[in-house]
């Protein structure tokens, strides 16, 4: 029978303050709830899960927003020059590392973007005016390190020896294409690279990186799992929950926020009235910090510094890296149609993160003109190279739409196979030629 | 012999139902006022002639090689070999046994740690594994499923629980985009061995949001892979199997069928994923069919033999993909099929299942499929409402008298 009081004594039970402290992590023990203070006047408390909290006989509306905003780390100035002193150093080889993948993303964007304009590719997204979040925060991790991307994250890719050849089969989807030509251009993965496949849903790869983080926990490996979103991702359901995931489970994931201004045609101010991405990291207990995103040392440190929080103290942390988007959306995007041209040419120019990269690496003497002319040079014919080898190699065969579908196709799958494959060979003049059965 | 039917007895309906159930338990109800009481099967677990002379290959061991503990136990101890349980407790059992058998098997889900699950599948095991591989997850379906996506990817084997399979609704973009894709997105990069498990169906006046029949919608799914349990033997079976699968597999179980008693091997045992379960041969029909509506079809089962009509029962139990082998087989020697399911008319299981078996076996087909579904209506509150939206035993009984005219 059902009572009403079953479900009194069911509320109850999960109210028994023993049953919520036998938990797992140190950090969530409550409090015996017997310690009522009878004192009338006096500072009055109250024992609740989570810690104690003081009443008070004021009503106090906390804000939405501060008074300032939080401020933003910077280690170089616009021009290159250190702001300070104590910024984690940089050896030579790695920084002049560093700056070739950005100078290699800059040419690769510029490149394959006049490709699909050429109608050679259907699809292209570049990253310009990000290549420090990209190759810097790569840097700063190890190959343990599982990376969730968004799309417009090839950068990591790069850093860990992912080819200009690799990049360009999976933009024409060839044969040698490791996705198999199953998805869009940019869509890139790499199981060998720990860079897990992108999917063009947006922000479901955060609560991914976050079951990756769970199972690196369990397994007690020295690595983290780091996922990059952007402004606009930080709206979807998926971005909060994951978020409160993390913090609840203790896990070892970095989230960085790549906020360069525009979700597509929407600025932030119409995705959110929050100060920016930082301060949600304090509403579902995480850490977090504000960078600026096209300080290739300034996101170097903080990554690095994110990774041994998260690793060593079992932790999430958040990085709003502030930066602009100053390529369109993609292909299929005209940006000045909502937005400012001089907008798009002042931070194509004067803040350029890889020139301001530049800057420093010369003024310490590890880089010049003719490096760069040499650098600049080589990458575009290497580029031009992959390129018309891999729009000259074939696509993949039939058999490839079939396979992966799950482990072993099963035969209504084969059946279907089959009747492709006859339709081809009945219809050869209404197919292609370089299709392979 | 076939197997016997016992009006359920044994099976304490109300009481247990309410204990083991969360908030949304029935009003208390005597068992001889409900037309649609749920039967306990009990059948023999040592031979089973239903299975031999429907010359089925055993379905008790699985066609891809699985390590089986060494058979101890079954000659020295007592006359009737194998052990009591209900269905939850079965599918715990292969929970469990799988979970001691592979360290990388985890569950994530709410309230499914300490407090045992819901409907007490994952009771207890919080306490044996601890409580990083038996998860507490916050409210939110998309990000937890997210998340076991995540851990499959990088080399867990999670199993999600819905708290009910509707709230899995709100799991639809991660299960049908990611779940479904990445592996064949990734080029065969990335594997995604997850469960995806949860009751649904409709229950006793859970309301229509509790009330759903999500197989009707993930049966599009590319990539994935679906099985509803039915009975405590198939339940830890189709459990252990989808556990073991490299591909998503999502196990249907329902909220009425969780406290069937029956008995299972002691031995271990590993179902097939993609095979239909005979019931009941016969020569007259083919009764398609799975879930709960099982026991409603050999309720009017029953009520058929006395009429003198000879069904042929066929739990189909893979949802994704068909067993069109056993399927065809009965249909080839019965032509004629009823299809009864619990789904809407419009898109469900049953639809589909006629389009195929139209398009395998149209010739062996002496009438048209007939296919009893509920109506494409949400799940009404009230009782004899909702007893109204689920095919009922008699509803049965016509359809296969007017089949075989």
């Amino acid at each position: 029978m059902w009572k009403s009081n079953t479900i009194f004594n069911h509320f109850k039970s999960t109210l028994n303050f023993s049953l919520l402290s036998s938990r797992r992590f140190a950090s969530t023990i409550a409090q015996n709830p017997s310690t009522f203070n009878s004192i009338p006047h006096a500072n009055q408390v109250i024992d609740f899960p989570g810690g104690t909290v003081k009443f008070i006989p004021e009503m106090r509306f906390i804000s939405e927003s501060s008074q300032e905003r939080i401020p933003c780390y910077r280690v170089l100035d616009d021009d290159g020059q250190p702001l300070a002193n104590n910024f984690v150093q940089v050896s030579e080889d790695v920084a002049v590392r560093m700056y070739n993948n950005m100078v290699t993303l800059q040419i690769m964007d510029t490149i394959f973007y006049e490709v699909q304009r050429q109608g050679r590719i259907s699809f292209y997204a570049t990253t310009i005016g990000e290549e420090a979040i990209n190759i810097a925060s790569a840097a700063a991790l190890t190959m343990d390190d599982v990376i969730f991307p968004q799309y417009r994250e090839p950068g990591p890719l790069l850093w860990r020896g992912f080819t200009l050849q690799e990049i360009a089969n999976q933009c024409f989807s060839n044969k040698y294409d490791n996705g198999k030509g199953r998805q869009m251009p940019i869509h890139y993965g790499s199981n060998k690279h720990n860079y897990f496949t992108v999917a063009s849903t947006v922000a479901t790869q955060i609560p991914h990186a976050v079951g990756a983080a769970y199972s690196i926990k369990m397994d007690k490996k020295d690595a983290c799992s780091i996922t990059y979103f952007g402004d606009g991702g930080s709206s979807e359901g998926d971005f909060h929950a994951a978020l409160n995931f993390a913090a609840v489970m203790e896990a070892p994931v970095i989230f960085l926020c790549r906020n360069n201004g525009w979700a597509i045609s929407t600025p932030t101010s119409d995705q959110f009235r929050s100060d920016g991405v930082v301060v949600k990291g304090q509403a579902y207990g995480v850490c977090s910090i504000r960078v600026d995103g096209n300080d290739a040392l300034a996101i170097y440190s903080a990554v690095q510094a994110a990774r041994e929080m998260a690793i060593n103290e079992e932790r999430p942390v958040l990085i709003e890296a502030l930066t602009y988007r100053v390529g369109h959306h993609s292909t299929s995007d005209d940006s000045t149609k909502y937005r400012p041209t001089n907008e798009i040419e002042w931070w194509r120019l004067a803040r350029d993160p890889v020139a301001r990269f530049r800057k420093w690496i010369e003024r310490n003497g590890w880089w010049n003109d003719m490096a760069e002319s040499e650098l600049r040079n080589s990458l575009r014919q290497e580029l031009l190279h992959s390129i018309q080898v891999a729009e000259n190699l074939e696509k993949p065969p039939i058999a490839d739409i079939f396979n992966d579908v799950y482990d072993v196709p099963p035969s209504s799958l084969r059946e279907q196979e089959q009747w492709v494959k006859d339709t081809v060979k009945n219809h050869p003049l209404d197919y292609p030629e370089n299709i392979s059965a | 012999m076939a197997a016997l039917f016992q009006a359920p007895t044994a099976f304490s309906s109300s009481n247990s139902l309410d204990s083991n159930k969360f908030n949304h338990s029935p009003s208390p109800r005597s068992l001889s006022e409900r037309k649609s009481s749920i039967l306990t099967v009990r059948s023999d677990a040592r031979s089973n002639p239903l299975l031999n002379s429907a010359a089925h290959k055993p379905h008790r061991f699985i066609t891809n090689a699985v390590a089986t503990k060494p058979d101890t136990s079954l000659a020295s101890t007592s006359s009737k070999p194998g052990h009591e349980l209900l269905l939850f407790e079965a599918l715990r059992e292969g929970l469990e046994e799988e979970m001691e058998r592979d360290p990388r098997v985890c569950v994530m889900g709410e309230d499914v740690g300490h407090y045992g699950g819901s409907y007490k599948v994952t009771k207890g095991l919080a306490t044996k594994f601890g409580d990083l591989r038996v998860l507490d997850t916050p409210i939110a379906e998309n990000s937890f499923t997210g998340m076991g996506i995540g851990a499959a990817m990088t080399g867990l084997r999670p199993i999600i629980e819905g708290m009910n399979m509707g709230f899995l609704l709100l799991a639809f973009n991660q299960i049908s985009n990611n779940c479904g894709m990445l592996h064949y997105t990734s080029g065969g990069q990335f594997k995604i061995p997850v469960v995806i498990r949860g009751p649904g169906g409709v229950g006793r006046q859970l309301g229509a949001e509790h009330s759903q029949r999500l197989e009707s919608y993930f049966q599009s799914i590319p990539g994935i892979q679906m099985v509803a349990c039915s009975t405590p033997y198939n339940a830890k079976g189709l459990m252990k199997a989808a556990i073991r699968s490299e591909n998503p597999v999502i196990l249907f179980e329902h909220v009425l069928l969780y406290n069937l008693k029956d008995r299972i091997p002691d031995e271990e045992y590993v179902l097939s994923l993609e095979e239909a379960e005979m019931v009941r041969p016969g020569e007259h029909v083919t009764i398609l069919t799975y879930s709960r509506m099982r026991y409603h079809v050999m309720q009017a089962a029953k009520t058929l033999v006395n009429k003198g009509y000879d069904p042929e029962v066929i739990d189909i139990r893979s949802l994704k993909p068909f067993d069109l082998h056993t399927i065809g087989k009965s249909v080839k020697k019965t032509h004629r099929v009823l299809i009864v399911e619990e789904c809407m008319r419009t898109g469900g299981i049953g639809a589909s299942l006629t389009a195929a078996i139209t398009e395998n076996f149209n010739d062996d087909l002496d009438a048209p499929i007939v296919c009893l579904s509920s109506q494409d209506v949400p799940t009404p509150y009230a009782g004899t409402l909702e007893e109204w939206t689920v095919v009922q035993p008699a509803q049965i009984v016509t359809a296969v008298e007017q089949l075989c005219q």
